[in-house]
């Protein structure tokens, strides 16, 4: 029988920094966050200047990852790239977020004919890898990184569309929602007051989890020449270049490389941490 | 083999849950176990099982045939689970596993205990069905549990409990998610085996009236202690305990009925005119459309001002689909229903707006019928989108109305749902019912999820609105006692069918339809079984 649920859930803080994960990946995308916000002001060198002279030098104090076969010094092409990175992902989760969850609540609330067109038309999208996509929107508008963004957020659509469905529809079984239909309100502003802040959490979890793949997928764009074109930075180009000075200058795709991996990871325990936090079920099941 | 417990003491994280429990539960008896929510009947189950939760506690002994259960270790816990002891829980919905059919579920425990071979125990499986009356012939072993009701899924577990014969089985809430018809054939099925097989059955229940019949003995819980205990007969006859006493009157609570103060009026507030609602089921084949499930048949009846109307039946009747057209949450397939003179089919949302301010609800569930987001004032003030032209002042004062109402207290307005109790929330949902001044209320089985005394609560209040308000109720409940306390007309739904119609206490002491008969001889009844124990004296 049902047990009167008196007693309070632990607070989303509690629960949150108490998560080894979250307090990581929090402190990891803080400081990937603050690297990309001082290179605006400030970069130890001018990344679009070339120093022919100091080419291939190894790290050093003067230059802390080395510089590349132009001379320019990584650390600083790493600090600017940052921003390229967590724009494109950011930009590209909020197309995703902000197509693909109208659609999906709009699909949950009808449900029928137009439910089920809009969920074929996402596996339609879903058949298409991101970037074979970008390949396509670069073929037809040429490359770079809006191109990059919108592809991304392309594929970031369904995604979004099908989790907020999937909570919706679970939402609008329940008795609460009833008795707001029976206070006479709108499915769209049921699903604006009920619908919506109730399925808040897993969108929060997903959105940190499609933000370390936009980051990875813009490093895979860019790294085959569609995403951000030269002579800005970005981590993907910087691969790309390391790879035939591979044998003599390994520094050069060091940098980049541990840098896409510790945001990718940083993004991720984010992610973790914060699921656990907001779903104290599954944290248990786990520990 | 008999099940000792002595001086049990339980704790879990450092709260003490079960303090000095002793009892037996001895062959062929039946031992009743009656408590609150929170009263640790559930926690006394699951000692005996050794299915604590992490970080319990236990001091005391269990025993069991020779073994001591709270020093076993696991590989013969293991052994006696599902072999020696075997346990029903009270959801059948989520006790099977969805993926397996029944018959290998079943045969699992027969595979895994006796090493019989698989065809065996499909064999032995068949059996067990036909003796708990699922004739393979109707339900093959193949089937899944979806495809299976909530009363046959229950089956289907008391069939896995007894596959191994076990000496002791543990009924922990078995009928409490069935409607009384339901409830009646598994307890008949219980008390068969245990007078067949000898085994000693613990049944564990709320609801003092279905152990009043079943149990030999009984054990009265409370805040983790026994308060009462005895021989069923004796422990009814008395009432010696204040406690029992109490749930024993709150079981059997009838509100005082003073008719509605409102002034009759000739035209019904909602008039139902040969409704129908069909369901469409899956197709057949290709080129053959599945046959329409009719949920609801030809139904029509009327509602006036200040009438209360009872609506009960089995589950599956269509008494749910019923109300939610009521509600204009779903439409009627054909047929019209009118309330104040407007067709709700037709109309447009302004003309809906009366309606909606007319017609409120009250849903079942309290933990799911508010938004676990939104604090009480905003929950409770939602009806009010139906008055646009509120202040913000007027509107919390209409707000504070409703709660004052239903005797909560005003600063419970900033506090979330999961903050108050069952009982508290269902008082709420009844606020915010009545925020509108509505003339109608459809509550569909508002008091079934609630501790009986927090019922008598409930219902009392209910009473007292319909006095002093005159709203009208429309009351859906397979629980004939409830709508008997609250109700002065019945409805007996049967297969989408109104069945029969009249005073309540017609229907329910000469019940004319088989459907009504069945519901009332389903009952059970305390009253009936307290006399029977006073004459016996």
């Amino acid at each position: 029988m049902s047990v009167p649920e008196t007693h309070r859930l632990p607070g989303f803080r509690e629960s949150a920094f108490a998560s080894r994960s979250f307090v990581i990946g929090l402190t990891v995308t803080l400081i990937i966050c603050a690297m990309a916000a001082i290179s605006f002001i400030w970069t130890p060198y001018d990344v679009t200047s070339l120093a022919i002279g100091d080419r291939l030098q190894k790290p050093s104090a003067a230059h802390w990852f080395g510089t590349d076969h132009f001379g320019r010094d990584i650390a600083s092409m790493i600090m600017v790239g940052a921003r390229n990175s967590i724009a494109v992902a950011v930009v590209a989760v909020v197309i995703g977020m902000g197509i693909g969850v109208p659609l999906g609540c709009w699909a949950a609330s009808r449900g029928g004919l137009p439910d089920e067109a809009l969920m074929r038309g996402n596996d339609v999208i879903f058949a298409f890898p991101a970037l074979l996509s970008a390949v396509m929107i670069s073929a037809v508008f040429g490359p770079g990184a809006i191109n990059a963004i919108i592809a991304i957020g392309i594929f970031n659509i369904p995604v979004f569309a099908r989790l907020s469905r999937g909570g919706a529809l679970a939402l609008w079984q329940r008795d609460f929602i009833a008795a707001a239909r029976v206070s006479g309100k709108s499915s769209a502003r049921i699903t604006v007051e009920h619908i919506v802040p109730n399925i808040a959490d897993i969108l929060i979890v997903q959105a940190t989890i499609a933000l370390a793949l936009g980051i990875l997928q813009e490093a895979g764009l860019a790294y085959v020449g569609l995403g951000t074109q030269p002579p800005f930075p970005s981590w993907g180009r910087m691969l790309n270049e390391a790879q035939t000075m591979m044998s003599f200058a390994p520094h050069m795709a060091i940098a980049p490389g541990i840098a896409i991996v510790v945001t990718v990871l940083g993004l991720n325990l984010l992610g973790d941490g914060l699921r656990d936090a907001l779903d104290p079920k599954l944290a248990r099941l786990r520990s | 083999m008999s099940l000792t417990i002595n001086d049990l003491h339980l704790s879990i994280g450092g709260s003490k849950i079960l303090s000095g429990i002793s009892l037996e539960a001895k062959p062929g008896r039946t031992l009743g176990i009656v408590g609150e929510s929170g009263s640790g009947k559930s926690m006394t189950a699951l000692s005996v099982m050794q299915l604590l939760p992490l970080g319990s506690h236990t001091t005391g002994s269990i025993n069991f045939a020779e073994h001591d259960l709270l020093n076993a270790p696991d590989e013969l816990m293991q052994d006696l689970r599902g072999d020696d002891i075997a346990m029903i829980f009270q959801e059948p919905m989520t006790a099977l596993n969805p993926v397996h059919t029944i018959g290998d579920q079943i045969a699992e425990g027969i595979c895994l205990h006796t090493g019989a071979s698989k065809s065996e125990a499909h064999r032995q499986a068949a059996k067990l069905m036909a003796d708990v009356g699922l004739p393979v012939e109707r339900f093959p072993l193949g089937r899944f549990p979806h495809q299976l009701s909530g009363g046959q899924r229950q089956r289907v577990a008391i069939a896995m409990a007894c596959a191994q014969s076990p000496d002791l089985l543990i009924a922990d809430e078995p009928t409490t998610a069935l409607d009384v018809v339901l409830q009646a054939q598994i307890l008949d099925l219980l008390r068969a085996r245990v007078e067949n097989s000898g085994m000693a059955l613990m049944l564990i229940t709320h609801d003092l009236a279905v152990v009043a019949d079943m149990a030999d003995d009984l054990i009265v819980m409370r805040e983790g202690e026994i308060v009462d205990h005895g021989p069923t007969k004796s422990v009814l006859r008395s009432l010696a305990h204040p406690y029992t006493a109490k749930l024993a009157a709150a079981s059997t609570h009838r509100p005082a009925l003073k008719p509605a103060n409102v002034a009759l009026v000739a035209a019904p507030i909602v008039q139902v005119q040969n409704i129908t609602r069909d369901y469409s089921t899956p197709r057949q084949s290709l080129f053959q459309k599945g046959k329409p499930f009719r949920a609801v048949d030809d139904v029509s009846f009327n509602i006036r001002a200040g009438e209360s109307l009872g609506l009960v039946g089995a589950s599956g009747c269509g008494k749910s689909t019923l109300a939610k057209m009521i509600l204009a949450l779903d439409k009627p397939t054909n047929g019209s229903i009118l309330i104040n003179s407007t067709d709700i089919a037709t109309a447009d949302q302004a003309a809906m707006r009366p309606v909606r301010c007319a017609v409120q609800a009250v849903f079942q569930d309290p933990g799911s019928s508010f938004d676990p987001r939104h604090t009480v004032e905003r929950l409770i003030a939602e009806p009010l989108h139906l008055e646009p032209k509120l202040s913000a002042d007027e509107r919390r004062q209409r707000v504070l109305d409703a709660l004052a109402e239903v005797a909560m207290p005003a600063d419970s307005l900033h506090r979330y749902p999961h903050e108050f109790s069952g009982g508290q929330r269902q008082r709420l949902a009844l606020a915010r019912a009545l925020i509108t001044r509505p003339s109608l209320i459809v509550a569909d089985e508002p008091v079934s999820a609630l501790d009986v005394s927090i019922r008598a609560q409930i219902l009392d209040l209910i009473a007292d609105l319909r006095h002093r308000l005159g709203i009208a109720w429309l009351f859906i409940s397979h629980d004939l006692g409830v709508v008997r306390a609250i109700c002065d007309e019945v409805m007996v739904m049967d297969a989408g069918r109104i069945v029969e119609r009249g005073a309540c206490n017609s229907v329910f002491d000469a019940p004319q339809s088989n459907a009504a008969k069945a519901l009332v001889a389903a009952t059970p009844d305390l009253a009936r079984a307290i006399a029977l124990a006073e004459n016996d004296a």
